[in-house]
């Protein structure tokens, strides 16, 4: 437990001291959407990584968060703040209330009903025109500010995003090592043996599928704030792909898979700026390659591939001798 | 008397576009039946049908029939090499699994066909003109005919296929028991990769009728596949009538949905359908439940 905490701390460190040798640049405007696309990540990673229920629609509750704050802001000139914690209790409320005929379904029909949810609350993006400007999107949403702090620059931004996404992971990583997290990866291993043994199967899984929706709704928030522009191509079935593509990447079932997998993601398509559209190759054949060689991930690969080195390395010195 | 003829109108365009929802339903259920999987690039076969179709007309300069063979064929390999290279090598996969490497197959494909061949719609012209027919009140075009054609013929060969061949009934066997039908001496993998086979050809040839009415892109391949799934699980994932009257009931609905209510939310009409059949009746409109086996 008390490695964990230092893990925790080191790694707090580093995303709060990181900004200093970037000095604002483009570099710290890329890291701000790793922030928001960890957290979302860990999300999903929550629900289908520890409790083995797979969502291709946390894209929905993204978009919901983004638009229910940007629609409050601006047209109904609501503060900021109340909006956010308005929507992402609403949307929380949402997603428990869908969540249990929803999560009824296993395997296959609840990839096809989370999908489902996602392309319609998508649509209604794109219908409901007088409320969220369609196709051509919503602009001129305020930034957040605290008194007469104002969120306005990327360096602002950065450690605004980050502060949340840190809370967040703080809370995910006490989350799965209680006695909750255990419920929820009996419930992967197999849900009627984890029934049996007096775990409420059932109820747990609308509550994770909750909190993931309630921590993508927070993160929704924050993006159009920082944006300050929303359309809803950002909040797509291709966006709930490219979620899953990070935490298989990552490693599902761990708390830094989530972030390693963001992180990677986020940076990748900036680095190939060529590739553009196409990065959902990369994707596919990723998404391909990493279930069939690496089903757990890169942190689990990495280390692996490195305790392969490391006694190869002490028998060629022992030769030496 | 006008609205009428609107109606019977949007019923015709409705079953033209649900025996296409029926048809890739089908392709689902063969695929479904002898692995367990649901292919979620099933639409991407589809849209391989009409795109390569396309392509072979306009770049190879074939004619239209044999553009259609090669559209086909070509689909039937691509299935049958997904099969290969992303489905036999997981030794004892999860569901989980499988759902993320169908993904991956369908972004991957939809992915090199906009590298290919662009991101623009285009159309193949239908086949065989585009006179309208006047039927009570409202209009049919040949390509509605062809449509309904080749459904009932797929839906024919499918039945005979399954019912009264060895390598149909091998298949059906799989479907009841995979371990039984191993023991009686039939090679699970083969049937398999059979049934991959037979449903990219099907929802190729799906895809292929349906592009002269709808036109076709890179990315049509999701909503089709989607509907055709509904139209499946409507019909209890079985290869039989089910399927066919699911797709032609969800056809109809959308189409008259869209006629009369609002053509936006056409696609929402869809996937409301689709979640009030798996919320209420998971196991399909004309089955019994199954209770639970551990």
């Amino acid at each position: 437990m008390k490695s964990d905490r230092i893990k925790f701390l080191v790694f707090a460190l580093v995303v709060l001291l990181m900004p200093l040798p970037l000095s604002g640049g483009y570099l710290t405007n890329v890291l701000i959407f790793v922030g928001i696309n960890s957290v979302l990540a860990l999300g999903l990673n929550l629900l289908l990584g520890y409790a083995g229920q797979i969502s291709l629609g946390q894209a929905a509750f993204f978009g919901l968060g983004a638009y229910g704050s940007g629609v409050l802001t601006t047209a109904y000139g609501l503060n900021p703040w109340l909006a956010m914690i308005a929507v992402a209790v609403c949307v929380a409320l949402f997603a428990f209330a869908i969540g249990f005929p929803v999560l009824r379904l296993k395997g296959h029909y609840l990839a096809m009903a989370t999908l489902g949810v996602g392309v319609i609350v998508n649509i209604a993006f794109n219908e409901t025109v007088d409320l969220t400007g369609g196709p051509s999107g919503l602009s001129g949403i305020p930034n957040l500010s605290i008194g007469s702090l104002t969120f306005d620059s990327d360096l602002k931004n950065y450690y605004l995003v980050w502060v949340f996404a840190l809370g967040m992971i703080l809370l995910s990583l006490n989350l799965v090592n209680s006695r909750f997290g255990r419920g929820l990866r009996a419930i992967h291993d197999s849900e009627v043996a984890a029934r049996v043994m007096g775990v409420n199967a059932r109820l747990m899984k609308v509550q994770v599928f909750t909190l993931s929706a309630f921590m993508s709704a927070i993160m929704g928030s924050l993006y159009c704030h920082v944006m300050t522009f929303i359309s809803p191509n950002s909040f797509g079935f291709h966006f709930s792909v490219e979620l899953l593509t990070m935490i298989v990447i990552g490693g599902l079932g761990s708390v830094y898979g989530s972030i390693l997998g963001a992180l990677l993601l986020t940076m990748l398509p900036e680095m190939l700026r060529t590739f553009q559209d196409y990065d959902i190759i990369v994707y596919g054949l990723l998404l391909i390659t990493m279930t069939i060689y690496l089903p757990g991930g890169l942190v689990e690969g990495i280390p692996a591939l490195f305790r392969r080195l490391v006694p190869a390395k002490k028998v060629t010195e022992g030769s030496d001798a | 008397m006008e609205l009428l003829n609107q109606v019977t109108q949007f019923v015709i365009s409705g079953l033209a576009t649900g025996s296409i929802y029926a048809l890739i339903g089908l392709s689902f259920a063969i695929i479904f039946n002898s692995t367990g999987i649901i292919n979620f690039a099933q639409g991407e076969f589809v849209m391989l049908g009409g795109v390569l179709t396309i392509f072979s007309l306009n770049v190879l300069h074939l004619p239209l029939l044999a553009a259609i063979l090669v559209a086909v064929a070509v689909t039937t390999v691509i299935g049958l090499v997904f099969e290969r290279l992303a489905i036999r090598p997981l030794k004892n996969a999860t569901p989980l699994m499988l759902i993320i490497i169908t993904i991956g197959a369908s972004i991957l494909i939809r992915g090199l066909v906009m590298l290919l061949w662009g991101k623009d719609t285009q159309a193949l012209p239908a086949f065989s003109g585009t006179d309208p027919i006047s039927v009570a009140g409202a209009t049919l075009l040949p390509q509605h005919l062809w449509i309904f054609g080749v459904t009932v013929l797929v839906i024919i060969g499918c039945r005979l296929f399954f019912n009264h061949t060895i390598s149909g009934k091998a298949m059906r066997a799989c479907s009841f028991n995979r371990r039984a039908a191993n023991l009686v001496g039939i090679s699970v993998g083969r049937m398999v990769l059979f049934s991959f086979v037979i449903s990219a050809a099907v929802g190729a040839l799906a895809g292929v009728i349906i592009a002269p009415l709808t036109m076709t892109a890179y990315d049509v391949g999701v909503m089709l596949g989607l509907k055709g799934f509904c139209a499946a699980i409507m019909g209890g994932m079985g290869s039989g009538l089910g399927t066919v009257l699911g797709g032609l009931i969800l056809g109809t609905l959308e189409s008259l949905g869209a006629g009369l209510i609002s053509s936006g939310y056409k696609d929402a009409i869809a996937f409301f359908i689709l979640l009030l059949i798996l919320f209420i009746r998971p196991q399909g409109l004309f089955k019994k439940g199954e209770t639970e086996r551990v």
